[in-house]
């Protein structure tokens, strides 16, 4: 804590975590994912991807829109396999989808045909839950997201803030040990946003200062395009490059927790770190731009 | 007891009273509009009908091929007063719209089995798809007298033809349904916990019902076709049946009659086909401009 957090960019593969006995939550080891474009050429999404999340640890990664950010999530989600390297989930290598992984979309994920209940307990009904304590876990999570109101509502009914409230309760239930979000408040208008951020930092009670353990809190990795988000909600900033992706730099966010989103973003420290973290982002998305201005043309 | 109250109501409760004026003068105009397109409806109805029943008095058209509402509607109450020459007209409807309906829920129920079968395994939509494509292709109401040699002049040749009909075009939209389901929705199901067959019978046939439901009234439609058309080549009851005899006795008023039946019958069903849908689809909004 004493290392001043402006002047200390973290190099590219290595963590600010210490490495003990304990596995890291999630682990990848030169991940690449190349995808079959329908034209049959091949698109690299991910390149020789190295990136280290801690237990309990809340990892924003930020990157130019399109750039494979979201193919990472689904690498470690286990929804898509990598054509090379390695990712661990646990210090286990993913085969497939994991019970302690949970995953909020960036668009609506939520099932249109059941009700707000329904949906909640769709998880732990698929895992074999009870119907009677799936649903005793799913108006407890209602309860918490403040939707306990409109558990017979259906999706359509609701705003997209509530839509969102009830996807975070749909993950949340499972109690995810790693929570995967993809862009999740990026269809937001900016108050609602700032709202759910919020919410988020609240459900999630991570951060080891504001006195929870931070081994029950989830490990987190937050994808966006939104820079501000990114500290205002993260342990470690992670930018990646244009296309294909790899991790270019790695930042730490050492603000004090609890954080108010609105409120942090206001201090100077905030602002150094943004300036600090721009300088190293807005130059990939200068590349993004170019090369898109370069396909067009 | 003050003595002001009776004042102080008036002028608060005027402008009130004129909100409603004016909320009830709107509400009338609705009325009146809906009064006014019913009445023109029924105008137009009476036009036409008139028309026809005065150009055939006249002998302007031929009465003997075109008939006329008046010997349509004479024979309509024959025929229900005392039966038709095979039996009562309540048991002719009741055959054509068995043997259709019997051939619908067949038809619907393999096209819509097939579909989402075909729609979640690849490897066998790739073998069957071209053969699917050649029998799609076929004018399938050619099969009717293939059926009738097969199943005889009983309902089950009928209900064949039926189900050729109705097959095709629940089939191809059951597919589409599941092919083109949201895959965020499978992602979310995924990650959620479900399983294959969970993903199946959770996600994608719930996503595919809209599409599946489209084709439904359609295929409905079809259904009494194939009915008909099977009982039009050859059969002992049914509607087509008295088509085919009316035409077979010169009796031109009975095609028509047979035809207004139908019409009625098949408006019948589609009524009770949007009702279940209704029901079904509570999730969904009702209007694309819904509020919710």
């Amino acid at each position: 804590m004493n290392t001043p957090p402006a002047n200390t960019p973290v190099g590219k593969g290595t963590n600010g975590e210490p490495r003990g006995g304990v596995p890291p939550a999630v682990e990848l080891r030169g991940a690449s994912k190349v995808f079959r474009t329908p034209s049959g050429t091949d698109h690299v999404a991910v390149k020789d991807l190295h990136l280290t999340v801690g237990r309990g640890e809340f990892v924003a990664v930020v990157g130019p829109t399109g750039c494979g950010k979201s193919t990472t999530l689904t690498l470690v989600s286990g929804l898509e396999e990598p054509t090379e390297g390695e990712v661990l989930v646990g210090g286990e290598p993913v085969t497939g989808i994991r019970p302690e992984v949970g995953f909020v979309f960036q668009q609506d994920a939520v099932f249109p045909w059941r009700t707000v209940l329904s949906n909640v307990t769709a998880g732990p009904r698929f895992r074999g839950v009870p119907k009677a304590e799936a649903r005793e876990r799913a108006l407890d999570w209602l309860g918490r997201v403040g939707l306990s109101a409109f558990a017979d509502r259906y999706p359509h009914q609701l705003s997209g803030g509530q839509r969102k409230r009830v996807a975070l309760a749909q993950t949340f239930v499972g109690d995810p040990g790693i929570l995967l979000m993809d862009e999740p408040f990026s269809a937001l208008d900016v108050q609602t946003r700032a709202l759910m951020s919020d919410e988020l930092m609240e459900l999630w009670g991570g951060g080891g200062s504001s006195g929870t353990a931070a081994s029950t809190a989830a490990s987190v990795v937050f994808v966006t395009h939104d820079l501000e988000e990114a500290i205002a909600l993260a342990d470690k900033v992670v930018v990646m490059t244009a296309g294909p992706a790899t991790v270019k730099e790695v930042f730490p966010v050492r603000l004090p927790r609890p954080r108010k989103v609105e409120a942090i973003r206001l201090e100077a420290e905030f602002v150094e770190i943004y300036r600090e973290i721009w300088s190293s982002l807005g130059e990939e998305v200068r590349i993004t731009r170019e090369r898109g201005a370069a396909c067009v043309a | 007891m003050p003595p002001v109250s009776p004042e102080t109501a008036t002028p608060a409760a005027a402008p009130r009273a004129g909100a409603l004026n004016r909320t009830e003068a709107r509400a009338r105009a609705a009325r009146h509009r809906r009064l006014r397109v019913y009445a023109a409806r029924a105008l137009l109805l009476v036009l036409v009908l008139g028309a026809w029943e005065l150009l055939a008095r006249r002998k302007v058209i031929d009465p003997f091929n075109f008939s006329m509402p008046s010997k349509i509607w004479d024979q309509i109450v024959q025929w229900t007063a005392h039966g038709t020459a095979q039996g009562s007209l309540g048991e002719q409807i009741w055959y054509t719209l068995s043997e259709a309906l019997i051939g619908w829920c067949i038809g619907v129920a393999g096209g819509v089995v097939l579909g989402i079968v075909l729609g979640r395994i690849r490897f066998l939509a790739d073998v069957l798809g071209p053969y699917i494509k050649v029998l799609n292709a076929l004018p399938r109401i050619v099969l009717a007298p293939v059926f009738l040699i097969w199943f005889g002049l009983g309902p089950a040749s009928k209900v064949a033809s039926a189900v050729v009909l109705v097959f095709f075009p629940v089939f191809f939209n059951a597919f589409q349904g599941a092919r083109e389901v949201d895959r965020n929705l499978v992602a979310n199901a995924r990650v959620l916990g479900a399983s294959h067959r969970q993903v199946t019978l959770q996600v994608v046939v719930p996503a595919a019902t809209s599409w599946i439901f489209t084709s439904l009234h359609v295929s409905f439609g079809f259904a009494l076709i194939g009915a008909i058309v099977g009982e039009y080549i050859g059969a002992t009851k049914g509607i087509g049946l008295l088509v085919s005899t009316s035409q077979a006795t010169f009796n031109s008023a009975g095609v028509y009659a047979a035809m207004v039946i139908l019409a009625v019958v098949a408006l019948l069903a589609e009524g009770l086909l949007t009702f279940a849908e209704r029901r079904l689809f509570r999730w969904k909004a009702d209007r694309p401009d819904g509020h919710g």
